[in-house]
């Protein structure tokens, strides 16, 4: 009977969603104060249906209700707990159940936070988020019930997918969809002002948060994905270009683009109408991963269930809400176009350029991501587009971003000061220089390293210089407002990431090796002895563990345990064993025994030595931690005070100037 | 005009993907072209699931055409397949071999006690090795291999009445043909 419920639970959130969608435009529209006043209610009211349906579902699997097809399909008696619980969105229903209760949890924050925002555009922007859960619960209820029965019910279930059977896996989905759907604010902000025809720079000012705290939880999605393939999948590699991977990462760049849009259009009231592109681009390119990960388009290797029914209805959802959207742009946009002229040496240019590369950039990965299907269009064969093709041009569009970057907060508002940087340009270059040539002497002359250590300097003195610049001619207490202190944290983790990638690409040793029990492989400086594999257990899964102690010089470094994991279903997964440290990782794979029926002999290892490789997640945390700080800044809580923050001074003093 | 491109881009891709929904009823994207259809089958040596003590090998096979049916007690599609199997198998003409994939031989046996075997032999291959030259990702599969021991005709996923009647007995009906 429960899951029953959760059924009504979420029809009963579709009837408000439809509520909150349609009552208060049409309030909006005409003047109507009490159909305006329809939205907050109705989004609490949906919110609490949708949590019933998904508490109900959790609890379906924490009692092994697998007379529930999804419950059945996805855990069995064996399996914890916790994996129980994230089993909730190991596979389609369910992810599109937290999709939709993230949506609400948003929808609730906005409802309660955007008390101050002029009554006809607050209810606007809910009813677009109404629009938009009324289009992801009809899906769930018409096409992906997770709460179908499975009758008769089976005495056990399946297994939940064991890739997904780690930490790592357990938190992906969560931040990611966190991040995907964060764009829906920014998203419903724009369509609202296009609707009502005007946009006030304290409106874009109080959507800043939102994107910045959106686009940190989709770094940390895409974070924790990234060290999850690099631990769990064996090929020692953190990044494939793999279409599911594409998904998260077009909705990254664009949102990257939009802060610094959004940034611009708050401070000087230019580029409206690109910002409002950018952002219904972010929300879309989110849809977009979903519907490319959930229709079966494509094919990769995060096979997913897919079907065609479900393809078409996200198509038809993605046509009405994008090509929508676009439309609307179209109509609309001339009239909130507007702002002031900037010159050609200013902090506009630079971070305009920056905003272009990461359009192209995304545009780009788009392309290569559906050139597959392209081809299938034009009857050109199967082609794939894979790292040669992404890993010429991303590294190409990035090289601007990158030198550009030390040099977008040294440039004023409006119209920059040649001079200024002339001194900037003369200093950071120095210290790239100084730095690649002493790196030269440690990398053995690779040059993608080197170029590594000449990029994160250039980057990173530019922030130093930047925010000692900023500690001489700034008062005490002014200095790092939060919004500050984050773009100079993200600005710092840029660099962090450039040298552990290319640190990492260029001087990994990997060799795959057979190895008997007692024979010692030597990579890096390093000295790696195979101990021989054994039995052992996990709570629902046996495994053959291998033993490989490392030594350097004699001295013991670690002890390491990769495994080779057979689930309760038969499905076999490989764990691999790393020792982390700040200046390299050590990395084992348990390949297959030499002799099937021995595991007691040899066996076939892959060893790596890759170093700095965690530099690049370091990054891109450091990147997220930026992107939450800037949110915190009081300023874009305060409605019109905004005489606490320094650039909006230098802003006013620019205004009186000019 | 310029306002309108991301409209037009956008409705282009739309269009896109609306082909490739229908490209991909058209064509099943889990078919995955075996290389070793109308080649001989892999050699193969492998244990008798009631006599582990002999071994039946691909020489010992060939003669007659027969039906290779990968299987496991694990595995819940071959589950659906069995009543198909058991209910058409003996009207195939070909004789039945359950191919016991990954399987611990106890619960195999247990499994084919409980729902009956269609199999007129069972060979056992719980290392999975042997699996891998035939190119088998999952179970069930099942191979058609004639008398010359080619393989004729391979299908992926729970053999269907609807399966069986549309593929399977044409491909079993176009081996009569040739060897009379």
């Amino acid at each position: 009977m429960t899951p029953e419920l959760g059924q009504l639970a979420l029809i009963l959130a579709l009837l408000l969603a439809l509520a909150q969608g349609i009552l208060p435009l049409i309030g909006a529209w005409r003047g109507n104060r009490a159909l305006m006043a329809v939205a907050r209610p109705a989004a609490a009211g949906q919110a609490v249906f949708v949590a019933i349906a998904f508490g109900i579902l959790v609890w379906a699997f924490l009692r092994f209700d697998f007379s529930v097809q999804y419950v059945a399909d996805n855990s069995n008696l064996e399996l914890p707990w916790y994996y129980r619980i994230a089993a909730v969105w190991g596979a389609h229903e369910g992810s599109l159940l937290l999709w939709i209760m993230i949506l609400n949890v948003w929808t609730v924050a906005l409802a309660a936070f955007s008390q101050k925002l002029p009554e006809v555009f607050a209810s606007r922007v809910l009813a677009v988020m109404g629009l938009i859960a009324v289009g992801f619960l009809a899906f769930i209820i018409f096409t992906s019930n997770p709460f179908a029965r499975l009758l008769p019910m089976p005495g056990d279930g399946a297994d939940l997918n064991p890739v997904l059977q780690d930490p790592g896996m357990t938190f992906h989905p969560p931040m990611l969809y966190m991040g995907y759907v964060g764009f829906s604010v920014a998203f419903a902000f724009s369509i609202a002002a296009l609707l009502g025809g005007e946009l006030e720079q304290a409106w874009v000012r109080w959507a800043r948060p939102w994107t910045n705290v959106a686009w940190a939880f989709l770094t940390c999605g895409i974070v924790a994905g990234s060290w999850w393939a690099y631990a769990e999948l064996g090929w020692g590699g953190w990044w494939f270009w793999d279409p599911v991977e594409n998904a998260s990462f077009m909705p990254w760049l664009v949102g990257l683009a939009l802060i610094h849009a959004q940034a611009i259009t708050e401070k000087r009231g230019s580029l409206r109408a690109w910002t409002i592109l950018l952002s219904i681009f972010a929300f879309s390119l989110s849809l977009l991963g979903t519907f490319l990960v959930r229709s079966g388009v494509l094919t990769s290797v995060h096979a997913f269930a897919s079907d065609p029914r479900r393809g078409v209805f996200i198509l038809a959802f993605l046509t009405i809400i994008v090509g929508g959207s676009l439309l609307l742009y179209a109509l609309r946009a001339p009239k909130v176009a507007a702002g002031k002229p900037f010159n050609l040496l200013s902090r506009e240019t630079a971070m305009l350029i920056g905003n272009l590369m990461f359009a192209v950039a995304a545009a780009m990965v788009l392309l290569g991501t559906l050139f597959p299907l392209i081809g299938d269009a034009l009857h050109m064969g199967r082609i794939s587009v894979g790292p040669p093709y992404f890993g010429f041009l991303f590294p190409l569009l990035m090289l601007p971003v990158v030198l550009l970057l030390p040099f977008g907060p040294f440039l004023r508002w409006g119209k920059g000061d040649a001079d200024a940087l002339k001194s900037m340009l003369l200093r950071v270059t120095v210290a790239a220089l100084a730095c690649a040539i002493v790196a030269a002497f440690f990398v053995d002359g690779h040059m993608k390293a080197i170029v590594g250590v000449a990029a994160a300097v250039w980057i990173g003195v530019g922030v130093l210089l930047y925010a000692y610049k900023r500690w001489r001619e700034v008062p005490r207490g002014r200095r790092y407002p939060a919004e500050m202190a984050g773009m100079l944290l993200a600005h710092f983790g840029v660099a962090v990431f450039v040298v552990g990638v290319l640190l990492s690409e260029s001087l990994s040793v990997t060799s795959d090796v057979r190895m008997a029990p007692g024979q010692t492989q030597h990579i890096g400086s390093y000295d790696f002895r195979f101990d021989g594999a054994h039995r052992t257990t996990g709570p629902n899964w046996r495994a053959d563990q291998g033993v490989v102690t490392v030594t350097r010089d004699g001295k013991d470094i670690a002890v390491m345990h990769p495994q080779k994991r057979t689930y309760p279903r038969g499905q076999v997964q490989t764990e691999s064993a790393v020792d982390a440290g700040i200046t390299r990782d050590l990395y084992v794979a348990l390949g297959e025994p030499m002799d099937a029926g021995n595991i007691e002999g040899a066996w076939s290892l892959r060893l790596y030595y890759k170093p700095f490789v965690r530099w690049i997640w370091a990054g891109g945390l450091l990147m997220m931690l930026g992107g939450f700080v800037c949110a915190a800044d009081k300023r874009f809580r305060l409605k019109r005070t905004v005489t606490r923050a320094e650039p909006a001074i230098e802003t006013r003093l620019q205004e009186t100037r000019a | 005009m310029s306002r309108l491109l991301p409209f037009i881009g956008f409705m282009l891709l739309a269009a896109l993907f609306g082909f490739g929904i229908w490209w991909n009823t058209q064509h099943d994207p889990n078919a995955i072209p075996t290389p070793l259809l109308d080649k001989p089958a892999p050699a193969f040596n492998l244990p008798k699931l009631y006599e582990p003590t002999q071994t039946v090998s691909k020489a010992d096979l060939l003669g007659k055409p027969y039906l290779l049916n990968v299987f496991a007690s694990w595995c819940i599609e071959c589950g659906v397949e069995h009543p198909v199997l058991q209910a058409e198998g003996p009207t195939l003409g070909v004789q039945l071999v359950g191919y016991n994939y990954k399987d611990a031989p106890a619960d195999a046996k247990r499994w084919l006690a409980e729902h009956g075997s269609p199999y007129a032999l069972v060979i056992a291959d719980e290392p999975g090795q042997t699996a891998i030259d035939f190119g088998v990702y999952g179970a069930p599969e099942s191979f058609l291999i004639d008398a010359q021991g080619v393989i004729r005709y391979k299908h992926i996923g729970p053999l269907t009445p609807e399966v069986v009647a549309k593929e399977l007995k044409p491909a079993i009906a176009a081996l009569r043909k040739e060897t009379p």
